[in-house]
């Protein structure tokens, strides 16, 4: 591999020896080409260890107990809402939601904020490129409280619109949602002077960081937005915890999301009072151990130092966007690699995209193929479907090779 | 998977076009990846299918299974149609598939099955 320069380099062949599932093969004498990080990412043995050891010695339900593994649980979980404020510049844990995911989080917005304080008429506006995680939920309000749904269009180059987002802007949205980077043009979003232009407008600001926070670093409190979601799974934690971030004043003004134990202070027979942030709005017993397992998924990104992670994708989506462009045939859809994250989603010779995926995989190169999650942008882009692959840490030059390889042998079987 | 002659009749589908008139026609899709396939059948005064065609668009296996079908039931009375199942798509394609491209391939016996007979929701029926 090519040196890297900069205060951190990653080493990516040691990075790989931390992922234990990178030593598998797919089938007999064919490695695993993981190409699929953005869907979700690999676990090193950190955080599998993690959590096998809080089941092993620690395991409790959290809050209230008296006993000592109680305390434990409750001290390791906590510690772990605390990891994860300071990794993303919040001003305190208590900022600090967990959730299932950022799907979930956004509709704890949606639902806490957006039904408690908007009315029909107001306008919500969403950009073109939304997972539909950031769309979807916004429909259902809309549907229920008569909303105005608006959303910022794209350039030809794949990035949002900055011209059409400020006229938007004059439409006085209450909200405005968008992703931090896009999960299939890779387009990384300039969120900072999206929040202020939002916010002089008047308009809150939720940002949907399924994609950036896992990849490079992000500072809430230099980007000013309201609420930030993101979910462990895509940054080397487990599945089924995500977070809400909430400016804590907003979360204080907020309604509980779901009804339950751990969120109320007291309960009489027809009324209770509700906990403070965090705990007002995670109902029920969290996912202790998976907490646990984020903690030290951000323990180990840590380590590798976030501009060290940014880096090191740079180089490999500059290499692959250089290498796909001499496949004839094949058509990739976004800006150009300073512009973007580790995601590139292609068409190749009119081979429809779970063909390519499948014949991928006989090589072992796992992608994706589909619409990921983002119907409206593949309209607005004209195409059904596309392939798509995603780069992370123990991601190298050598495999991006192999994915080249796999194009040229699918085009041999529908060439 | 892609065995020659599901690439063959992928590339080169027999019963590609559309019939109009027709006895019977219809389209469905399969949201999560695009597929979409319509199916045209005539049926002669013996109850027999005499023309079929699809049209649409998507995977190799898809595409190639439609082809296959649409060739495969000329001659056969609706009540011999009705009896088509999965086994005999995967039979006729000579592969295993998974979960997910099962789906791909077993649109065209969904979309033929509910325009012969109008029933809409054969998924869970079918797999």
């Amino acid at each position: 591999m090519r040196s890297l320069s900069g205060a951190k380099t990653l080493d990516v062949m040691r990075v790989r020896q931390d992922f234990p599932v990178l030593a598998r093969e797919t089938r007999k004498g064919v490695p695993l080409v993981y190409l699929d990080s953005a869907a979700t990412a690999q676990k090193p043995r950190t955080v599998i260890d993690a959590m096998t050891n809080f089941y092993e010695t620690q395991n409790a339900n959290i809050h209230r107990g008296i006993h000592r593994l109680a305390e434990e649980a409750t001290e390791a979980h906590e510690a772990a809402r605390k990891r994860v404020a300071d990794f993303i510049g919040a001003a305190s844990s208590r900022e600090i939601i967990f959730t299932r995911n950022t799907t979930e989080s956004i509709n704890l917005v949606v639902f806490s904020w957006g039904r408690s304080n908007l009315h029909s008429g107001d306008c919500i506006l969403l950009t073109e490129m939304e997972h539909h995680s950031n769309s979807v939920p916004w429909m259902l309000l809309a549907e229920e409280l008569g909303l105005r749904l608006e959303f910022v269009p794209i350039t030809g180059e794949g990035l949002l619109d900055l011209e059409a987002y400020a006229r938007l802007l004059e439409l006085e949205p209450r909200m405005v949602g968008f992703t931090h980077m896009s999960n299939v043009l890779g387009t990384i979003n300039p969120v900072k002077k999206m929040t202020e232009m939002a916010h002089e407008a008047g308009a809150l600001v939720l940002i949907d960081g399924a994609q950036s926070v896992p990849h490079f670093a992000v500072d809430i409190s230099d980007v000013g937005a309201d609420f930030m979601a993101f979910s462990a799974h895509k940054m080397c934690g487990p599945t089924g915890i995500g977070v809400l971030y909430g400016r804590e004043a907003l979360l204080e003004s907020m309604p509980p999301f779901l009804g339950g134990g751990d969120m109320i202070k007291r309960v009489s027979l027809r009324e209770f009072k509700a906990n403070d942030p965090p705990y007002k709005f995670e109902a029920g017993t969290p996912a202790i151990a998976e907490a646990i397992g984020f903690g030290a998924a951000i323990d180990y990104l840590d380590e590798l130092g976030m501009d060290a992670v940014h880096a090191h994708e740079q180089q490999l989506i500059g290499y692959a966007l250089e290498r796909l462009a001499e496949v004839p045939g094949l058509q990739q859809y976004g800006p150009d690699a300073e512009k973007r994250g580790g995601v590139v989603a292609f068409t190749f010779n009119g081979i429809h995209p779970h063909d390519l995926a499948q014949i991928l995989d006989d090589v072992g190169v796992a992608v994706r193929a589909g619409h990921h999650c983002a119907m409206p942008l593949h309209e607005s882009l004209s195409i059904p479907a596309t392939t798509r692959a995603s780069f992370y840490i123990y991601n190298t030059i050598e495999e991006i090779d192999a994915l080249i390889g796999g194009l040229h042998k699918a085009k041999g079987v529908f060439g | 998977m892609y065995r020659e002659i599901i690439i063959d009749h992928y590339k080169n589908p027999r019963m590609k076009g559309t019939l109009d008139p027709h006895d019977y026609s219809y389209e469905d899709d399969n949201p999560l990846c695009g597929d979409r396939i319509r199916i045209d059948v005539r049926v002669d005064d013996e109850g027999r299918i005499s023309e079929a065609a699809f049209s649409g668009e998507g995977c190799a296996i898809s595409m190639s299974s439609a082809d296959m079908l649409t060739e495969a039931i000329i001659g056969k009375t609706l009540e011999e149609v009705k009896a088509l199942d999965k086994a005999y798509i995967l039979e006729m394609l000579g592969i295993e598939l998974g979960a997910v491209r099962l789906k791909c391939a077993l649109l065209s016996l969904k979309v033929l099955k509910a325009g012969v007979y109008g029933l809409e929701t054969l998924e869970e029926e079918l797999l």
